[in-house]
């Protein structure tokens, strides 16, 4: 695994609220490491949080450190201003994390231009900080 | 199966209103309007409904997309009610309609009032593009701003709704080969069927250099890809079949619905659900187009094409033309007409199977049309026929 990072962006995010749920993966961040629920029982990671694992019907599910790799499963390059703080156009893509089949998160493709992105292009998690919360991003993996 | 409850429902009424960008009246008249021609079609007085349903309720967070609540219609119309649901956990816009469905079947009530109101454009006009995210014009910085529930996952990285879209067809092209020029067919058929429609807003002329020259909102999804807000209501009375009455124009019969979550599970359950009819007797497809791409893959979930084939079965146009094999969005669909939000397809359905679409009916007469709404897991689509 690469040096995890937290980087500076130079506009404003719009936050999530913050709740005993999602702390984990908002906040967990800040050392660079990437957080999603696993469930205790049978091992299958969660994501949005949640309270049970919709594979076993367990309740202990509990936050555990991924590798932060994955690919990217869809991308597209939004031209349209949805927030007045965020300039398009930039890459929206879902990304399947590397230790689940269909373990997806919504992120933003960064450090690439927007034309090198491809689909099943290999990635890494990058932590955008703004204020209490560390945004997940990522970038293409750079050969060693 | 047990029991086929849709064998007791008819939609006895349908009701429009004005519909236009910016109209800036008030959406509780535009409702109140709708309503009234609708019990009115079905040859009802407001003193028989005695059921209200509605999608998605009247506190709706999303600016505008919610023109009137269930209390709002119940004092506006002084109805006496035995029954009412609204909310936005449904199967889809359109699952508001399938509750009222179950609910005359079950023998509650006899005939339920099913509204869907919009006044997104005239609220956005204050509001600038802002609105369709942010909800309210505000700093970033500050707390109140932040976002929870669906928005947790998606404001904080500027996901807007047609980026859903765009990843959507991003994957689709990627794993069919499908290319922009296909699936511009969705619009610009649609835009035929609007400049016939008198109530549809936009209905000048659209061609594919137009299509392949606009500008993109979220790649590979330009601007005629995704629907336009307006402000308008649709209304349908959802009947008891015995109870509902002789009006002279034929009664719309509920075949089957599909109301799980996923577009692909709903189609599947829908055809499961019908014991009569199959895809290949399907005459005209209202199938759900907030984003181009949606029409695509509910034509192949409700099985009017193979898996995959989609793009090339629209590639031209012909096919899915108001003359073609299987007319599609034959009123314009919301591409068109505007984001009517999943009423609009139903009631351009009844339409076109009661003869009544005028310029822009299908000859002959459709018998069977299906009808679908919504997306992700939120969706829910319905097989309607004369008999």
């Amino acid at each position: 695994m690469t040096v995890p990072e937290v980087v500076a962006e130079p506009f404003a995010r719009v936050r999530p609220k913050i709740t005993g749920r999602n702390a984990h993966f908002w906040q967990g961040g800040a050392d660079g490491r990437l957080r999603l629920l696993r469930c205790q029982s049978c091992g299958t990671y969660l994501h949005p949080p949640t309270a049970a694992c919709w594979s076993c019907r367990s309740l202990h599910v509990v936050p555990e450190v991924l590798s932060g790799r994955g690919v990217v499963y869809a991308y597209t390059i939004n031209h349209y201003r949805w927030l007045p703080d965020m300039e398009p156009p930039y890459v929206v893509a879902e990304v399947e994390l590397v230790e689940q089949e269909g373990l997806r998160l919504m992120t933003n493709i960064v450090e690439c231009p927007l034309d090198q992105v491809r689909t099943g292009m290999e990635v890494e998690v990058v932590f955008a900080q703004h204020g209490d919360v560390y945004i997940p991003l990522f970038r293409p993996v750079t050969a060693a | 199966m047990r029991g086929h409850f849709e064998d007791h429902v008819a939609i006895s009424g349908i009701g429009l209103s004005d519909v236009g960008r910016r109209l800036q009246r008030d959406p509780w008249a535009l409702t109140a309007q709708a309503a009234l021609r609708a019990i009115a079609d079905a040859g009802l007085s407001p003193d028989d409904i005695d059921g209200v349903s509605t999608y998605p309720g009247g506190a709706y967070p999303s600016p505008g997309l919610s023109g009137a609540g269930l209390w709002d219609v119940r004092r506006m119309l002084g109805l006496d009610l035995r029954w009412l649901s609204g909310g936005s956990e449904v199967a889809g816009q359109i699952g508001s309609v399938i509750n009222a469905a179950v609910a005359v079947s079950s023998g509650i009530v006899d005939h339920v009032l099913c509204f869907r109101s919009v006044w997104e454009s005239t609220h956005q006009m204050d509001m600038g593009r802002a609105a369709a995210v942010m909800g309210q014009r505000r700093s970033v910085d500050d707390d109140a701003a932040r976002v929870q529930g669906d928005r947790e996952f998606t404001v904080p990285f500027g996901v807007g709704h047609a980026c859903h879209g765009g990843l959507l067809a991003q994957r689709y092209f990627y794993e069919h080969g499908a290319t922009r020029e296909q699936l511009a067919q969705i619009a610009l058929v649609a835009r035929e069927n609007a400049a016939r429609n008198p109530d549809a807003v936009y209905r000048e002329p659209l061609t594919m250099d137009d299509y392949l020259g606009a500008r993109m909102i979220s790649e590979p999804l330009c601007l005629y890809d995704c629907d336009p807000p307006v402000d308008g209501s649709v209304v349908l009375v959802v009947s008891r079949r015995e109870a509902a009455p002789d009006t002279g124009h034929p009664p719309i019969l509920l075949e089957a619905v599909g109301s799980t979550p996923g577009i692909d599970a709903a189609g599947s359950m829908l055809w499961a659900r019908s014991p009569r009819l199959t895809p290949g007797d399907v005459d005209i497809a209202e199938v759900y187009d907030g984003w181009s791409v949606l029409s695509l893959l509910w034509l192949e979930s409700l099985g009017l094409c193979g898996r995959g084939e989609a793009a090339k079965f629209i590639e031209g146009g012909s096919r899915i033309a108001r003359d073609g094999e299987l007319p599609v969005n034959t009123g314009g669909g919301q591409l068109s007409a505007g984001r009517l939000h999943g009423y609009i397809q139903l009631y351009e359905a009844c339409l076109q199977l009661r003869g009544g679409a005028g310029d822009h009916q299908v000859k002959p007469v459709p018998e069977v049309a299906v009808v679908s709404t919504g997306a992700g897991h939120f969706t829910g689509c319905m097989l309607v026929s004369t008999g």
